[in-house]
């Protein structure tokens, strides 16, 4: 492996005089340490996990797809005004925190739990929920079931030793209904099992299975239950003790709801110069100067959400697509749990 | 006058043609599977089985499989025609609409044509390598000419061609990048560590790869493989990070290269004694015996176990899986993944597994039929 050394020598090298070049155009810097190395690089790293429809999945092109990869571009396009300057490292469950540990990725953008374990030891912490996952089931519309509540004495087909399989007994405990589990470990196995009615419900994060819907030939066949049994909030992740850059992965997520919520997309967004609302001023960068105190560029927010769009335009591409209902992953006025403080 | 006369009949019968009860496929098949009545039962029993199966499996594979699918209208739904015949027949159309994906995975899709070229020259190189008119001093320069070549298709930059980084890269080139630099490196390292280990005048190399071998033997290459890509970064100053591909590749060339000490050293010590002591006596200096009497010899009675190293090592670059290199396998994983051709990994596994065993069978006839070469010189 000759040519990568002399390559990784050229990188350094050039990483080198990359950073001469932008220490003498920041010369004070922008006061966080990720931020000024994401720029010497030219390249934002981001983690993602790369084998999840609808979050992080290669296309049959090659082109990473899903809502964890568009938000990685949104950084990028924030930060640099162009959505293409972002290198994916594919991670696994067992590389990914390291991986953001070792700063061989700034953000780790990879469907990964909020939780308080995770947060209070790994010495990195959450910028954010992108997606509200949770437990949830499907029935076949044939049962004539609307909600969980009605679900007594139903047999139910779970993955064993799951935190679903933990979620789904609590969930009948304590409403006091009768249950009987099936217990199939091959998640393709477990399908075939709820289509040939060996189970009369199916159980697993909710994102799963809107994607299970959305894939079979008949898929007004069978309902999601509107329960969603357990809090599985997945967000972005970045290293604890830069301040800065945890600010800039929040404000680029909250541009986006911000965004949906005045309606601007990725396509209005040009006729929208002559607004007079001030918060949309301040937003598109006519007004203020909320970009600079992020240690952007006052278009920022623009141009995350002209690349990209809002979170809207995100959600109807990657998940909406999979047939995946919104839900609670709305806006707070609609419903929802999306809430972005405002910007001012 | 006996032996004559049997000699005159063997010359006879030699001319004509035995009957066909005594050589011919009836003849073969009598004698090897109907010698008695419970070789005959086995061999019914065994030849049903054989012929459903064969019968099942063009069935699946051909007469019923789905090769093509229209455009539907809903992109999720694109699979619905291989859906109806899941069960039935093989959805060959999976293969169609994610092969690209699978030989070069995220590399730009019309950037393609050059890991495609890279592939033949991989192939091209292995096939000179193996012809023996080319194994002289230039075969070295055409190595680095066609590694150099491969770097910079890969790479681009250069000659008007597009800069492609290296976490683009995938699929099949990132297997043969793995195996072709991790066995081209790991191999003149196994030979120093081998001679290393044998050595009588220097313990301390000696120690150094007794410990070396046995260190690298006495864990697992995933274990290796996690050390290069999450224990490594932890070592380095923040923000200095080599390629996560050069990391998987280097733990590689170490891993492979204990294990090819090891056969080569097994080599060695075939050899008879009167080899080195006639090498001595000719007054040849240490490095002239090992390189022209010593290694030869030593080395030619090691082609099986090598090349099945060789092979192992081929077939273990896909353990790359779990630190989320794209190769091969894990290209067709994801191309699994992909929600609208959930259900169809059984045509992407066997896809994959023609392609390993293209280039493992390949290797495996190669070193058969340079034993047989071998062979014929020294039982000259």
């Amino acid at each position: 492996m000759m040519r990568p050394k002399l390559q990784f020598a050229a990188a350094l090298a050039g990483g080198a005089i990359l950073a001469g070049l932008a220490g003498a155009a920041h010369a004070e810097g922008s006061g966080s340490a990720t931020l000024d190395a994401v720029r010497a690089r030219g390249m934002l790293n981001c983690g993602i996990d790369g084998n999840t429809p609808g979050f992080s999945l290669p296309d049959s092109k090659g082109v990473m797809t899903g809502i964890d990869a568009d938000g990685c571009r949104s950084v990028a396009a924030a930060i640099f005004g162009d959505a293409s300057k972002v290198k994916f490292t594919p991670l696994t469950t067992q590389n990914r925190f390291t991986a953001l540990q070792s700063g061989e990725v700034d953000v780790l953008i990879r469907e990964t739990t909020w939780t308080m374990g995770r947060e209070a030891s790994l010495g990195a912490e959450f910028a954010g929920i992108n997606f509200y996952d949770g437990t949830g089931f499907i029935v076949k519309k044939a049962m004539g079931v609307k909600s969980a509540k009605e679900l007594d004495g139903a047999t139910v087909c779970v993955q064993p030793g799951t935190s679903t399989e933990l979620a789904v007994s609590d969930f009948f405990r304590q409403a006091n209904l009768k249950f009987t589990p099936i217990l199939i470990d091959n998640v393709a196995e477990i399908q075939s099992a709820f289509i040939s009615g060996r189970c009369d419900v199916f159980s697993n994060d909710s994102s799963a299975l809107g994607t299970f819907r959305a894939t079979q030939s008949n898929k007004d066949d069978y309902v999601l239950l509107p329960e969603i049994i357990s809090k599985e909030p997945l967000g972005p992740m970045v290293r604890k003790g830069d301040d800065k850059w945890f600010d800039i992965i929040r404000w680029t997520y909250f541009a986006m709801l911000i965004a949906e919520e005045h309606g601007v997309t990725s396509k209005n967004i040009d006729t929208m110069s002559g607004t007079t609302d001030p918060e949309l001023r301040r937003f598109l960068g006519l007004e203020g100067d909320l970009g600079k105190a992020l240690g952007l560029d006052d278009k920022w927010a623009y141009n995350a959400i002209k690349a990209e769009g809002n979170a809207a335009e995100i959600w109807d591409r990657n998940l909406g697509v999979l047939g995946i209902p919104r839900g609670i992953n709305a806006l707070w006025n609609k419903g929802g749990l999306m809430y972005a403080p405002p910007m001012r | 006058m006996a032996s004559q006369a049997v000699a005159d009949s063997v010359q006879g019968a030699a001319r004509e043609r035995p009957p066909a009860s005594v050589v011919g496929p009836v003849a073969w098949a009598r004698r090897n599977l109907f010698n008695s009545i419970w070789s005959s039962l086995v061999t019914l029993v065994l030849g049903y089985f054989l012929l459903r199966w064969a019968w099942g499996l063009l069935n699946w594979g051909v007469l019923h499989a789905v090769w093509t699918v229209p455009v539907a209208a809903n992109p999720l739904e694109t699979a619905a025609p291989c859906r109806q015949a899941q069960g039935v027949g093989a959805c060959w159309a999976v293969i169609g609409d994610k092969w690209r994906f699978i030989l070069f995975g995220r590399y730009p899709y019309d950037l393609q044509w050059r890991p495609a070229l890279c592939v033949l020259l991989f192939v091209g190189l292995y096939a000179v390598s193996a012809s023996r008119r080319f194994w002289r001093k230039e075969l070295l320069y055409i190595w680095i000419g066609t590694l150099t070549a491969i770097a910079v298709l890969m790479w681009g930059g250069v000659l008007g061609m597009q800069y492609v980084p290296q976490d683009e890269w995938g699929g099949l080139p990132i297997t043969l990048i793995l195996a072709t630099f991790g066995l081209a490196f790991a191999f003149p390292l196994a030979v120093l560590v081998a001679l290393g280990r044998r050595s009588t005048q220097l313990p301390a190399v000696k120690m150094l790869c007794v410990a070396y071998v046995e260190l690298i033997r006495g864990v697992p290459l995933i274990s290796l493989l996690f050390m290069a890509s999450v224990m490594f970064p932890l070592f380095m100053p923040e923000g200095l990070n080599p390629d996560k591909l050069l990391r998987a590749q280097i733990a590689i060339i170490l891993f492979a290269a204990a294990y090819l000490a090891e056969v080569v050293r097994g080599g060695l010590q075939a050899l008879p004694k009167g080899q080195y002591e006639a090498a001595d006596a000719l007054g040849l200096s240490y490095w002239k015996k090992t390189r022209l009497v010593i290694l030869p010899q030593a080395l030619r009675l090691v082609i099986p176990p090598l090349v099945n190293t060789f092979i192992g090592f081929f077939k273990d670059t896909s353990l790359v899986l779990i630190i989320g290199i794209l190769d091969l396998l894990t290209a067709g994983k994801n191309a699994m993944a992909d929600p609208v051709w959930t259900g169809f990994s059984t045509e992407i596994y066997l896809v994959l597994a023609a392609i390993y065993f293209i280039f493992c069978y390949a290797m495996s006839h190669y070193s058969r039929g340079l034993e047989r070469q071998f062979g014929r010189t020294r039982n000259r």
